[in-house]
């Protein structure tokens, strides 16, 4: 992980103040972000966010209304998809339903004018990076969709672009293949050194594949930061509410100190104490936000004075490796609590109608303007 | 010529384990009309191309016959009618020609169709059903009045001609009509919308992305259509070339209004034979070696389609 960390930093891609107006509808509403060299950034966000209609501008199928769009110091935003030293990886893979493995993954170079046997020694390095060798004279639909997939990826890197484009590159794959080929996305782009902009729905695909995430909501960007920024400070409910799930109590600030904060929140019965200061207008409506997994749940008292409640199970969601508790609290509204289920025996488990503590460290809670 | 077509596709697509009953019995329904109205009546075709003429009612003699002096029955084939056609210049004469005739209309069908149709596969999908009604609206008037019309539009003082004199960008008319040019336009005119019917249907399923991914990867939008567009649209080129260039062959109306007198199509020398000459034998054999060369391209069609099939799966 540290060599994608490593050669961060230097601006590759320049997002100005992006619009794009379909009719009176903003797919995409005054976006600026920068993307670095060499690292993956994973636009993450529901459907009709805006993250693809963001994509397709930046390999230049679509113009914006408004704003400009700079690769690696150039104005791109008026240059043709064909002219642009961008190449993306369609989310329906767009393969060639005509041509063979190896015409596929030629094509671009050949629009390049490159010497056949240039073209030839390529594809073969691609097919060998990709694992393809033995498919080389197959076609399309001869192959398997994580063989197409690998296709597609060998397509679009032949031609050594600085920058991929890769649209929800693992949605078509059945889930163990998607664990196994986010690692290799991640290995590949780390060898060839590629800056890879990847759009996804699926906030665990953003976390295992992207050096950043920025979050989309209605097309405009909401959050950008690293995977754990996002997931533990997240700026807004949305956000919260987005990566992962939470618990998000309603609150009034009563204490506000610059090292800790005090809030009353009916709905959990207490007050939550957070040892960390807040910027926020006093008489402003917060949410105090709190991970499942970052709460505990005993069935004794726990040993701290503040910050637990009781509450009795309602729900119990059996995951294998976690179990999700559906909690009811005095107020009546449900905790949502995970806990790993490191012991064997069922019988030590807690269960369904028991009386639980639930407590959590002043550290965790997140608090957020309504 | 079109019940031909059909009846092969139709062979060659069943010819599978058919295990279903409910299934045969819908396939069954086509293979009774074709049998019925295709494979009856070519049968007595054939058999009466090997007969000889004579003039009785019906104008051909029996192929079986009860001899009672020797008390046998007696079978008379006669390849004389096929031999009579390599020997006498004007049937092959005809036959090139028709053959010639159809391969330009059908090109120019193809040049003409193509732009169309792919212009409707990416318009505004609200529009496409209403210029797809635009191509089929004349079917709606009688075909023979249609050719007719062109009669008025080419002959020496017609609609082209005075149009043309007027502006005075020709000095003498034109000789327009029974020319193979007004065959040309007749054919095209008429056949049109059986090319631009499966080239569009064709074109309308293309995946767009592809287009997309070619520009992506570098290709110009007239690079793209030649290596991706026109590649994938093989199938659709070789139905609606079949469609026109099959029937275009054996066309006779169109020649008989617009075309030269002293040069026949195939189709009208069948007629003649027909009717004129009441040479059913002859004409027979017309018929029939017609079909046998046109099986080739039938062939050619049949291949595309189930290259696309498998393609598809």
């Amino acid at each position: 992980m540290s060599s994608r960390q490593s050669n961060l930093k230097t601006e590759y891609v320049r997002i100005e103040g992006v619009s794009k107006q379909f009719g009176s509808f903003s797919a995409v509403d005054n976006v600026s972000l920068s993307i670095y060299k060499g690292e993956i950034f994973c636009l993450l966000g529901g459907s009709g966010c805006g993250k693809t209609t963001l994509l397709r501008i930046l390999a230049g199928f679509e113009t914006p209304s408004v704003g400009r769009i700079l690769i690696d110091g150039q104005d791109m935003t008026d240059t043709p998809p064909f002219k642009r030293p961008v190449n993306m990886m369609f989310q329906s893979y767009a393969l060639f339903p005509h041509m063979s493995v190896e015409k596929n993954i030629a094509f671009g170079l050949e629009q390049e004018g490159i010497a056949r046997n240039e073209v030839q020694r390529r594809v073969a390095e691609m097919l060998d990076i990709v694992k393809l060798s033995e498919f080389t004279r197959r076609k399309p639909h001869q192959l398997s969709g994580g063989q197409r997939q690998r296709v597609a990826l060998a397509r679009s890197l032949v031609k050594k672009p600085k920058l991929l484009l890769l649209d929800e590159p693992l949605a078509a794959l059945d889930r163990k293949l998607r664990e196994h080929t986010q690692f290799e996305l991640i290995n590949l782009q780390e060898q060839l050194g590629v800056t890879f902009i990847v759009v996804t729905h699926d906030q665990e695909e953003a976390m295992t594949l992207g050096s950043r995430i920025g979050v989309m909501n209605k097309g405009r960007i909401v959050q950008v930061g690293t995977p754990t920024e996002i997931y533990e400070y997240p700026n807004s409910c949305f956000v919260a509410d987005f990566i992962g799930s939470v618990n998000m109590f309603k609150g009034k600030l009563i204490e506000d100190e610059p090292g800790y904060v005090r809030i009353a929140c009916p709905e959990l019965d207490v007050n939550v104490f957070v040892s960390h200061g807040i910027s926020s207008a006093p008489d402003v409506g917060l949410n105090v936000a709190i991970r499942p997994e970052k709460i505990d749940m005993t069935r004794t008292a726990p040993m701290q004075k503040e910050n637990f409640t009781q509450g009795i199970v309602k729900e119990i969601a059996y995951m294998g490796d976690i179990s999700m508790y559906l909690v009811q609290i005095p107020s009546g509204k449900m905790v949502r609590v995970t806990i790993p289920n490191i012991e064997r025996q069922v019988d030590e488990r807690i269960s369904w109608e028991e009386s639980v503590y639930l407590s959590w460290q002043s550290s965790s809670p997140v608090v957020l303007s309504q | 010529m079109g019940g031909v077509c059909l009846f092969i596709l139709a062979v060659v697509q069943s010819s599978g384990p058919l295990t279903v009953n409910g299934r045969r019995i819908v396939i069954a329904w086509p293979f009774i009309w074709l049998l019925l109205f295709f494979i009856i009546p070519f049968l007595i075709v054939f058999k009466i191309s090997f007969s000889e003429a004579r003039l009785a009612i019906p104008p051909v003699a029996p192929l079986f016959e009860w001899v009672s002096s020797t008390k046998n029955f007696v079978l008379t084939l006669s390849f004389n009618n096929y031999l009579f056609l390599f020997s006498d210049a004007l049937y092959i004469n005809t036959f090139f020609y028709s053959i010639k005739v159809a391969a330009v209309s059908t090109f120019w069908c193809l040049l003409l169709g193509y732009p169309m149709a792919y212009a409707i596969s990416r318009a505004d999908p609200v529009r496409r059903n209403l210029y797809l009604m635009l191509i089929i609206l004349p079917f709606w008037t009688s075909f023979l009045l249609r050719v007719y019309a062109w009669v008025g539009l080419l002959k020496t003082d017609g609609l082209i001609n005075n149009f043309l004199l007027n502006l005075r960008l020709i000095d003498e008319p034109l000789t327009l009509l029974y020319t193979d040019f007004a065959v040309y336009v007749g054919i095209v005119y008429s056949y049109l919308p059986f090319m631009i019917l499966p080239l569009y249907s064709n074109l309308e399923k293309h995946d767009l992305s592809l287009l997309e991914a070619a520009d992506d990867l570098g290709a110009h939008p007239i690079t793209a259509f030649f290596k991706i567009t026109l590649p994938l649209s093989i199938s659709g080129i070789v139905a609606g070339s079949l469609l026109v260039f099959i029937p275009a062959v054996g066309e006779f109306v169109i020649p008989s209004l617009l075309g030269r007198s002293d040069q026949l199509m195939i189709g009208t020398v069948l007629t003649n034979e027909f009717f004129s000459n009441r040479d059913w034998p002859v004409a027979s054999a017309v018929a029939i070696a017609l079909l046998l060369f046109l099986l080739a391209p039938i062939k050619i069609f049949q291949y595309y389609q189930d290259r696309e099939t498998e393609a598809a799966l």
